[in-house]
């Protein structure tokens, strides 16, 4: 099968939200430290706001747009 | 796990029935709400892990699934009505599933056990909720797995997706449940499965038989998913505050490592659930838009009722 039936991009942009990454093995996060992925998806934090940068951890939802 | 204590005349006669298959008759009225309750998460618990006093062919035993089916039906009916009592918001296009979910969400105005944890409770308090949330998290999942093979193939790959997650990526260290049981363990707690059933107030048990009634049924299919994404949706936010209380209270460690687990995790979690799952099921099956919010509704509700239960407790003047 060459054609693929469904959309299953490997990032995701969440409006106002994280961006969804799927099948990624490492990450680097802004200071240069690299973090090991061990889920099929993680949520990266695009708001900068979340208290375990790389990842979302939902702050995005309490600040004002 | 044993049969639970009877709270009333119908779950006496079903708990009876349940350790001596031979007897025979009909069932009792429910002397109330309670025992009602018990009953009905009872005789869930036989489709789950069972009970090592009674017998396995209880769960498909016609006279006790008459039973089963009247308190389910009881249960869906109050539910719906509190549903359309709050407003029951009108059917969403398929394409604002996830929009409508996460104004339901916005808009639910409960109060918050973990606000008190992270705040206020004492101890006592924080252990007697950890006793209250085992009875669901010690089965952590468990309900929406019944749900993967009745859905369409996009929702199906989701569901997947969020539940290998939940039941630790393939690591059995790392199952959810199973990190809860940790916690329970270090904070002195009883990690055995259905450990603290018979602490269980009745709100609590209306929420865990709520999960179930939307998780066992086919029919309800797109509650059940709605009402994983209301708790996938309320819960990172919520178990960082968890945190934040019990290491306030001296009690970091495996308990506060599951909470913290659930900051990160759900923070995917809501995304896969209203976008992937509820999303796509809706532009599969439109008919099931409006069941998806009337379980998000649900979810939201139950968890307000029973802490409204808890608060009025712990703090009557406010
Ligand atoms: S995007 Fe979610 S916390 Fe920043
Ligand atoms: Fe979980
Ligand atoms: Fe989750």
């Amino acid at each position: 099968m060459s054609e693929r039936d469904f959309d299953h991009p490997d990032v995701v942009l969440v409006p106002h939200g994280p961006m969804l990454l799927r099948g990624a093995e490492s990450v680097q996060d802004l200071e240069g430290t690299v973090h090991a992925v061990d889920r099929p998806v993680v949520a990266l934090c695009r708001c900068e706001k979340s208290s375990r940068l790389p990842w979302c951890d939902g702050t995005h939802k309490v600040i004002p747009r | 796990m044993r049969l639970p204590k009877p709270r009333g005349g119908l779950s006496e006669w079903l708990v009876a029935r349940l350790a001596e298959p031979g007897l025979t008759g009909s069932a009792p009225g429910a002397d109330s709400w309670d025992d009602e309750s018990i009953s009905l998460w009872t005789l869930h618990e036989l489709s789950f892990r069972g009970f090592e006093d009674a017998d396995d062919r209880a769960e498909w035993d016609p006279d006790l699934l008459g039973v089963r089916r009247d308190l389910e039906t009881a249960l869906e009916e109050r539910l719906r009505a509190r549903w359309t009592e709050a407003g029951a918001v009108a059917a969403p296009a398929p394409a604002d599933v996830p929009t409508a979910l996460e104004d339901l969400v916005a808009a639910d105005d409960g109060p918050s056990l973990a606000d008190f944890v992270r705040r206020r409770a004492d101890r006592d308090q924080v252990l007697e909720l950890l006793r209250q949330r085992s009875v669901y998290h010690l089965k952590e999942s468990d309900p929406s797995a019944f749900v993967v093979p009745r859905l369409p193939v996009r929702a199906k790959a989701a569901l997947m997706a969020l539940q290998f997650d939940e039941y630790g990526d393939g690591d059995p260290n790392r199952l959810h449940s199973h990190l809860f049981a940790r916690g329970l363990e270090a904070v002195g707690l009883r990690a055995e499965y259905g450990a603290y059933v018979d602490d269980a107030i009745p709100e609590n048990l209306e929420m865990n038989n709520a999960g179930s009634l939307f998780g066992l049924h086919r029919r309800l299919r797109g509650a059940a998913m709605g009402h994983l994404a209301a708790f996938e949706m309320t819960s990172s936010l919520p178990s960082r505050k968890m945190v934040q209380g019990l290491e306030r209270l001296g009690l970091e460690g495996p308990m506060a490592d599951y909470y913290d687990e659930h900051v990160e995790a759900d923070a995917i979690h809501e995304h896969l659930a209203a976008r992937d799952i509820c999303g796509t099921l809706a532009d599969d099956e439109p008919d099931q838009a409006a069941e998806v919010l009337f379980g998000a509704f649900t979810c939201l509700d139950v968890e307000a009722r029973f802490a409204t239960a808890m608060l009025r407790v712990w703090e009557p003047q406010r």
